[in-house]
């Protein structure tokens, strides 16, 4: 029985007290983020430098998507566009793969009940550790230790130990791509693992217990059990690495020698920053950052509705059906009621 | 025990000796992964305490030196010399650490407060447009900072907002992902009766939060409170395309400028910024990394 005083408060509305407490995070987030993003929305049909807040179409979207756009440079622009969309494709797919397989390996090891690891928690945080360092400082860490020329540690160490010609692991098109997925995988390897760690150890044990039992040997473990009730974790996994992959800026920006970026690891966020600083800030070219921002914008609705369908939260939806089916119920008996007075 | 043999046979294929190989097996590759993670770093703080010539002369140091006193030396502009000039000119220790301790605070507060706030009223309260509410917040988790970032310099820059930390700290009220994982918090662990006990002893709603919820919450507060610190701290994309001005330039912004010189390089003193820049983060790590490895698999979002 509720006291009367409970009864009571059970009949005051909070509702309010509810919006006051959501409403500081709304109003800075419609300022901060909403407006800023219809402003880029905005930006990306308006002019470049000192063409500025001039009204221009799709002129800017003609410009980098198909190179037909009015200013002078429109073909190169394009191509600088689609070569940092390409880059990013590759870059990311080229760190993504390694990681998941060695995130993947780590985490069964880690978890293997019958695996004896002595010092589990020393390597795990050791793991994760490059992941909280500043992404700016690990490409300058990268870019003093892997230098081109023989003044730098590792060129030097290989040159003592024989090698003839210093590598260039910072200039070549090629190699320096390699070094940035390297280097995507060190910072990440370590957060992915801990992540599907806790994937694997939601899944209920009694099924690793009856596959062993069963004479499941650890190979077909990992593919009949663990791979399968992982599918949900993994596709989330893949799709914020992916979102956070078409977001990847710090390392493809500095690891460079010398004043300006490497053309060959442009990004599309390089590609939208290099922009929108060209030029100063009252007048630079917003109209080719804004079109690059909504185009990746697009692409991460696209990403980002997917991780929304594999997130749903089941418990709630099953509510919300309870609730809509007991209210359909109600009504019913309110109108059989009503035709019966 | 002689009976049971006979019954069931000999154990098959030396289960143990397998198990045993398999465990040193992983434990070696463990041991390489640590290597790989750890030996970039080692080889920093090495290198950080070799002068310019010894480097100049052979770069592979594996062990400390001697030359840390001149490096500081250069790196505050004690020395009259080019190098020294152009590195005390740019990258300014005290004031780097300053700016970057001032906006990393200040966003953590501000973070986790009103993260908390915001959850608290998703979870305690019933109205209309919760769900509505709650559907956005995950929505939006998803938008990356760049694809606002154009729009976003130029309305700071209409604002008159531009060199000025105010676009840094302020944003930071709203944090999707931290929000997501204190709402999934209390769902799991704040009793809402809690809350109607409090009503019917006379405690007004903003009282029950802040006296209640908040001190139930710290766990999870520490948790992104933490990581809340090193992703500000980390946070190179908004800061240089706020802060132009030399004076406002927080650590990674004067790492940056670092990399970037081509004249009067002594690789010494530039070994030595990259080590400063991260030695703050580094120990914080060694020190909370119990509850930051626990709190990752928690947060469950990449930045």
């Amino acid at each position: 029985m509720a006291s009367a005083a409970q009864r009571r408060i059970k009949s005051i509305s909070y509702a309010k007290y509810g919006y006051m407490f959501i409403a500081p995070f709304f109003l800075v987030y419609c300022f901060f983020q909403i407006w800023p993003l219809i402003y880029t929305f905005i930006l990306s049909f308006q002019g470049n430098q000192a063409n500025n807040g001039q009204w221009v179409g799709l002129d800017n979207y003609n410009t980098i998507l198909f190179g037909e756009g009015m200013a002078a440079g429109a073909a190169d622009l394009r191509g600088e566009f689609l070569q940092s969309l390409g880059n990013t494709f590759i870059l990311w797919f080229g760190n993504f793969i390694p990681q998941i397989l060695l995130s993947l390996l780590l985490a069964v090891w880690f978890t293997d009940a019958t695996v004896k690891l002595p010092g589990k928690g020393f390597f795990k945080v050791v793991m994760y550790m490059p992941n909280i360092i500043t992404a700016a400082s690990v490409a300058a860490l990268y870019v003093n230790l892997f230098g081109d020329s023989k003044y730098y540690f590792i060129n030097a160490t290989l040159m003592n130990m024989g090698l003839a010609e210093p590598i260039a692991f910072v200039s070549d098109p090629v190699i320096s791509k390699i070094m940035v997925m390297f280097i995507q995988t060190w910072l990440w390897f370590g957060n992915t693992m801990i992540m599907l760690m806790s994937g694997i150890m939601g899944i209920n044990p009694s099924l690793f217990e009856a596959a062993n039992i069963d004479g499941a040997n650890s190979r077909q473990v990992f593919f009949r059990v663990t791979l399968p009730l992982l599918q949900p974790i993994m596709v989330y996994t893949m799709i914020t690495s992916m979102i956070g992959g078409l977001q990847m800026f710090d390392i493809p920006f500095l690891y460079h020698t010398g004043a300006n970026f490497d053309r060959d690891l442009e990004t599309v966020a390089v590609f939208i920053y290099y922009n929108f600083n060209k030029g100063t800030v009252e007048q630079a070219n917003y109209g080719y950052a804004g079109a690059a921002s909504i185009i990746i914008f697009v692409i991460t609705a696209l990403l980002g509705s997917f991780t929304f369908y594999f997130n749903r939260d089941k418990d709630e939806i099953a509510k919300k059906k309870q609730r809509k089916r007991a209210m359909k119920q109600y009504k019913a008996r309110m109108k059989q009621g009503g035709l019966s007075l | 025990m002689k009976n049971m043999k006979q019954q069931y046979g000999q154990p098959k294929d030396n289960y143990h000796a397998r198990i045993m190989a398999k465990s040193i097996a992983i434990f070696c590759v463990c041991i390489l992964l640590t290597l790989i993670c750890l030996v970039p770093i080692y080889i920093l703080a090495v290198n950080a305490t070799h002068g310019h010539m010894d480097l100049a002369k052979n770069p592979s140091n594996f062990w400390f030196g001697s030359s840390i006193g001149d490096n500081f030396d250069t790196l505050l502009g004690k020395v009259k010399t080019g190098a020294a000039r152009q590195y005390s000119g740019s990258f300014d220790v005290v004031q780097g650490y300053v700016n970057s301790l001032l906006i990393a605070g200040c966003t953590t507060g501000l973070t986790v407060f009103f993260s908390a706030m915001t959850a608290y009223g998703l979870t305690v309260y019933d109205f209309k447009l919760r769900g509505a509410a709650y559907t956005l917040i995950i929505t939006v988790m998803m938008i990356p900072m760049q694809v606002s970032s154009a729009g976003f310099v130029r309305f700071m820059y209409s604002l008159g907002l531009i060199n000025n930390f105010i676009p840094l700290i302020v944003p930071a009220i709203a944090a999707p992902a931290v929000v997501f994982y204190m709402r999934s918090y209390m769902k799991s662990s704040f009793p809402l009766d809690i809350v109607e006990a409090s009503r019917i002893d006379g405690c007004g709603e903003f009282r029950t939060f802040l006296t209640i919820a908040i001190p139930m919450m710290k766990p999870a507060i520490a948790v992104q409170a933490i990581f809340a610190f090193v992703a500000n701290w980390n946070n190179f994309y908004t800061q240089n395309m706020i802060l132009k001005s030399d004076k406002l330039a927080t650590m990674p912004i004067m790492v940056t400028k670092v990399l970037g010189f081509d004249k009067n390089v002594d690789y010494g003193v530039n070994y030595l910024c990259v080590t400063l820049s991260i030695l703050p983060i580094v120990v914080i790590y060694f020190c909370l990394s119990k509850f930051i490895v626990g709190g990752v698999a928690l947060g469950g979002v990449k930045e």
